[in-house]
């Protein structure tokens, strides 16, 4: 094909959208909306699954000390934890400190309980909390604690805490959330592109006999389908835009007039620039691919003449 | 062409054993009631059908047997010209004769200069940027006329030019027909007008039921209508 053969394929495309002005808008009404669904339900996943990583990263080891060992013991316990590689952060918790948090989350009605424990009787131990980097593996961090503590003839450590069956019940739910999320996703991106390869197939069926006019004047089929690709082309990707500047429009509104209430609920909703690329990279790209697609099927339909 | 068959899938047998040699620069009326054979012996040379038997050649080649490939390349040493016009509806004039050339990927300077001579030719010079809707039949036709001759084909096959034209028009086309026959291509040309083929006498190749009947040099449509 000869340069300039393109350059014409190609202003013949942008052209016949401007040409079949009605058809046109159709498609593009079409393709903006059904990608306006998988939109919203992407920006919904992503959201969903940012949160369950929050409360995923809201699990920690606590690590109870023995009540009788030194303040050079404990230091050194702290610095091996913290050397091991898993480990995200660790933060000493005193057993004042200690008293001080169970105190606040048994709430108004449990303080009675601890009314008679101030610093001098106080039962608690001294603890540290750690962090780990993944989550997921932290069975097998706190068994790591378990060791360093049972390697010292001293046993330093009481005991090793994360909150064992229910973290596990945790992961298998948050990883349920994410899978159906990503389920839901790729449905409505499938249904997207049999509607928008669907509502190409119409506007091309419309001029099936332009087709057959082509190939008379001894068109190859090449030079045919060509401006149909690009037309495709420029639907698709006209209309997956309008969508994205639409759809991102209204979600950094939303994102931001509710950050307040959200916030308050202890809930960080991902930003439109955190999202943005990703949203728009999937809905432009599905909408241009399929709208190639989407003709490159149907012509081949009608050029058998 | 060459002891041709064709028969349709349904069974009809649209030709049975065409033979016939056509001249270059000839100028040929195929006349026959309506369902003789006519239009798929029109078909048959431009490759819109293929013989269920027998041979076809056009400029040398052997079209019954062309890969589906190479169709488009014989087609734009034939020019078609139909009863219904085929123009492209949301091209300009301009656009629709300028189209036949891009197929062939001509230079975009050429295809200006060749076009606009062209539609001089057909006398629609100045209709160029009009789409076809906004012409009368016979302008259409010239039309299509000039984007059947822009690639200078070798063989113009016209299946009912002035089908649907009144009898004023369809001189002028003729005219026309007789111009470019004139400058050297050759015309095949169905038609079922009585007054043209008696005036303007050409051979005549008369097919009835899918058999040739008569084939005379200047001859008369032979038809009452």
């Amino acid at each position: 094909m000869k340069f300039s053969t393109l350059l014409r394929h190609l202003r013949e495309g942008s052209l016949s959208v401007v040409r079949n002005g009605w058809m046109s808008f159709a498609s593009i009404s079409s393709i903006a909306i059904s990608l306006f669904i998988l939109g919203v339900f992407l920006l919904l996943t992503l959201n969903v699954n940012n949160l369950t990583k929050q409360i995923e990263n809201q699990v920690q080891i606590r690590v109870f000390l023995s009540l009788d060992i030194s303040r050079e013991k404990i230091e050194a316990i702290g610095r091996s934890i913290g050397a091991l590689p898993e480990v995200s952060r660790i933060r000493f918790v005193s057993k004042a400190e200690g008293l001080e948090i169970l105190r606040r989350n048994l709430g108004e009605d449990g303080q009675g309980i601890l009314d008679e424990y101030d610093d001098t009787n106080n039962p608690l131990p001294d603890s540290y909390t750690v962090e780990v980097v993944d989550p997921e593996r932290i069975a097998e961090v706190a068994a790591k604690i378990r060791a360093i503590g049972d390697a010292d003839p001293d046993r330093p450590i009481r005991s090793v805490r994360y909150g064992q069956g229910t973290v596990e019940m945790l992961f298998r739910v948050t990883n349920a959330v994410r899978n159906v999320g990503l389920v839901i996703v790729l449905g409505l991106a499938f249904t997207a592109t049999l509607l928008i390869s669907n509502t190409i197939r119409i506007t091309i069926f419309a001029r099936r006999r332009e087709i057959g006019i082509m190939k008379l004047v001894g068109a190859t089929n090449s030079f045919i389908r060509w401006p149909f690709f690009v037309e495709g082309a420029l639907l698709g990707f006209i209309g997956s835009a309008v969508t994205t500047a639409v759809l991102l429009a209204a979600y950094n509104w939303l994102v931001q007039s509710l950050q307040l209430e959200f916030g308050l609920m202890m809930i960080r909703l991902v930003t439109v620039r955190e999202s943005g690329l990703l949203v728009a990279g999937v809905l432009i790209g599905i909408g241009t691919l399929i709208g190639i697609w989407g003709s490159a099927i149907s012509v081949r339909k009608y050029l058998k003449v | 062409m060459r002891d041709v068959w064709k028969i349709y899938p349904d069974g009809s047998q649209a030709l049975r054993g065409v033979s016939v040699l056509i001249e270059r620069n000839e100028f040929v009326y195929i006349v026959g009631p309506s369902g003789a054979g006519k239009s798929t012996f029109m078909k048959l040379i431009y490759r819109e059908e293929v013989p269920t038997r027998g041979e076809i050649s056009v400029n040398g080649f052997n079209i019954g047997k062309l890969k589906p490939r190479k169709i488009p390349y014989i087609r734009r040493n034939i020019g078609v010209v139909f009863q219904d016009f085929r123009l492209l509806p949301k091209l300009t004039v301009y656009e629709n004769v300028a189209f036949a050339m891009e197929v062939i990927e001509a230079p975009r300077r050429l295809i200006r200069k060749r076009v606009m001579e062209v539609l001089e030719l057909v006398g629609l010079k100045s209709k160029a940027n009009s789409l076809p809707a906004q012409l009368s039949g016979g302008e259409q036709q010239r039309v299509a006329i000039a984007r059947a001759i822009v690639n200078n084909p070798a063989v113009i096959v016209a299946d009912e030019p002035t089908g649907n034209l009144d009898p004023e028009t369809s001189w002028g086309i003729m005219n026309l027909l007789e111009e470019i026959h004139f400058r050297g291509a050759t015309i095949v040309m169905a038609t079922h007008n009585k007054e043209i083929v008696n005036t303007l006498r050409k051979r005549v190749i008369a097919i009835e039921n899918g058999v040739i009947v008569r084939d005379e040099p200047k001859g008369e449509y032979g038809y009452e209508i």
